[in-house]
């Protein structure tokens, strides 16, 4: 299969305490994501699995460069990621986008539906008839199983499930090859999760996209991945195929992780 | 084993500018010394609401009706008939709570072990400094907070999130308490750190005998921590009993729906409920699940069904049970 995303050696730190207005210390350095890599191909679902403070977040905004990492390198389709400037990562960041966990945080509050998923296209497709962007902007309202009399309305008046599938939508309209998908469920009821779940690997199949899946929470992640990296501290504790990690973890943290899962009684 | 709780017919009204809507309606049940019951709902089911009721702290122009009771030393007290000074003796000192996110419950500005000793003198004004202090160490200790005497002189933001939920439990047993409510105890925690709370909270009730109300949105979590479970939909106990046997065998058409759709490590065997769960200012005439149900029949929108028993303690508020 084609590797769509390599990922070598990415590291960031933090410094922590040591403030503005402190004059002796430099404050302490905390690595958030120490020296990861991976390489994701065409078409996959490689997840990325820890607890909270584990920098799996950090992670994924420093592959769409929402983070800058220190060292480290992230190639897209082969081009380097971190040297592009301007136009150049303007063109490349369309074909990824991120689709976040706080259905109410991540949409503006005064903008209307419409405007919230159109706007991508107005960045990138600046061309565009008005006419143009209201087909574009409805058909992928409808796809993700929205009403076209959403296009008017405010965030404020949907659901949380709604909500998820409008920043679904605003993360689609442009076609991009990737979605980063930080926690997409962790915020929403069970029954409208799953409704989330299974429109995410429909909507993979149909637009043949790759995702990039971040959560704490390995049932959610059982349901989508293909690959598993578990992370802990920084780095991966241990990376394989989904099945292998899920019936045979070779590490103690992956089991411990497992173990600690509730389980249903099942009849 | 004696009831210590005991609601029937419970009810919460709360104005909106939509008219009146029920968030909590006609809630029936029991909890005995010793007993965990789990309370499952989504958001907007009514749980919290409920558990606000029983602990005196609804918002504002809240109706009440029903009754509910609680009985300690063997005397029962109407908790629907409390007077606000009636229920400062109560609140804490018969009844807890934890609560979800223990940053936000939790004083910032106050050491845990002065936090823990206002909630003891809250209740007990007669005690010594020294007792108090005491007091505020064993309960540390008995939620397992490892070297109690430096964590009372500590700030929660101090402390990591499991070790502040140990906190808030201790203070919220400091008291003394018969009933412990937990809303989402472990919800915002990491899954290593949850399965610990759980098997404190475990540990606590049956060393202390205590009523433990369980709320949770998780059928994982309440398996493993609840003797019986309570299925709330839109404000109304839909399924009720033994929870191997509620989480194994569901009767009503939300509770399977609800077990299809959690997530397991197993893949692939996701079924999510159509649609979402309706407003309480627009609930249908019927059965409050009919219209996300499969299974629904024409006779499901015109009556609210009445809780039917399938076995000695098992129950399902649906037609076709």
């Amino acid at each position: 299969m084609e590797t769509l995303l390599t990922v070598r050696e990415l590291r960031k730190t933090y410094r922590s305490g040591g403030g503005v207005f402190s004059q002796e210390s430099e404050g302490t350095r905390f690595t958030a994501v120490d020296g990861v890599s991976f390489a994701v191909s065409c078409g996959e679902t490689f997840a990325v699995v820890g607890e909270s403070g584990c920098g799996k977040t950090t992670l994924a905004r420093m592959l769409l460069r929402l983070i800058e990492p220190d060292t480290g390198e992230v190639r897209f389709e082969g081009r380097d990621l971190l040297t592009l400037r301007g136009e150049g990562l303007r063109s490349q960041r369309r074909q990824m986008q991120m689709i976040f966990q706080d259905p109410f945080a991540s949409l503006n509050p005064r903008m209307r539906v419409g405007e919230i998923v159109a706007e991508p296209l107005a960045i990138h497709e600046p061309g565009l008839s008005a006419k143009e962007r209201l087909e574009r902007t409805t058909t992928i309202l409808l796809r993700v199983g929205m009403n076209e009399d959403g296009l008017r309305r405010y965030p404020h008046e949907f659901s949380g499930g709604q909500r998820q599938r409008i920043g679904i939508a605003r993360a689609l309209i442009l076609q991009p090859k990737l979605i980063v998908a930080d926690e997409p469920v962790s915020a929403l009821d069970v029954s409208v999760g799953a409704q989330v779940l299974l429109l995410l690997q429909e909507l993979q199949r149909e637009f043949a996209l790759t995702y990039i899946f971040i959560s704490h929470s390995l049932p959610v992640v059982a349901q989508l991945a293909t690959r598993i990296a578990v992370m802990r501290a920084g780095q991966f504790v241990e990376v394989g195929p989904a099945e292998e990690i899920l019936r045979d973890p070779k590490q103690d943290y992956t089991r411990e992780l497992l173990a600690a899962v509730p389980e249903l009684p099942l009849d | 084993m004696s009831g210590l709780l005991e609601a029937r017919g419970l009810t919460v009204e709360l104005p909106t500018t939509e008219g009146w809507v029920r968030p909590v309606d006609e809630v029936s049940l029991r909890i005995a010394a010793g007993e965990s019951l789990g309370l499952v709902g989504e958001s907007g089911s009514g749980k919290t609401m409920l558990s606000l009721a029983l602990m005196g702290l609804l918002p504002p122009g809240a109706r009440v009706s029903g009754e509910a009771s609680l009985a300690t030393e063997g005397c029962p007290k109407k908790l629907t008939a409390l007077t606000e000074r009636e229920w400062r003796d109560v609140r804490g000192g018969k009844i807890a709570m934890v609560f979800q996110e223990p940053m936000t419950s939790l004083n910032p500005v106050m050491r845990i072990g002065a936090q823990i000793a206002e909630a003891i003198r809250a209740h007990h004004p007669q005690l010594a400094t020294k007792e108090v202090q005491r007091r505020t160490i064993d309960s540390l200790r008995r939620a397992a907070v490892p070297e109690p005497d430096a964590r009372a002189e500590q700030f929660p933001h101090q402390l990591s999130g499991g070790l502040r939920q140990r906190a808030m439990i201790a203070m919220a047993l400091s008291a003394g308490p018969r009933l412990l409510i937990a809303d989402e105890p472990t919800t915002a925690l990491d899954v290593t750190v949850q399965k610990q709370i759980l098997d404190l909270l475990d540990r606590l009730r049956r060393d202390l005998q205590l009523g433990l109300l369980f709320i949770t949105h998780d059928l994982g979590v309440v398996s493993q921590v609840a003797d019986r479970v309570a299925v709330m939909y839109a404000g109304r106990i839909i399924e009720e009993g033994p929870a191997r046997e509620v989480l194994a065998r569901p009767r009503h058409p939300y509770t399977q729906g609800l077990l299809k759709a959690s997530p397991t490590l197993k893949r692939g065997a996701l079924t999510p409920i159509p649609g979402a769960v309706p407003q309480l200012t627009a609930l249908p005439p019927g059965c409050a699940f009919e219209p996300r149900c499969e299974l629904r029949r024409s006779e499901c929108a015109a009556a609210i069904p009445a809780l039917r028993i399938i076995d000695r303690d098992h129950a399902a508020r649906c037609i076709l049970v």
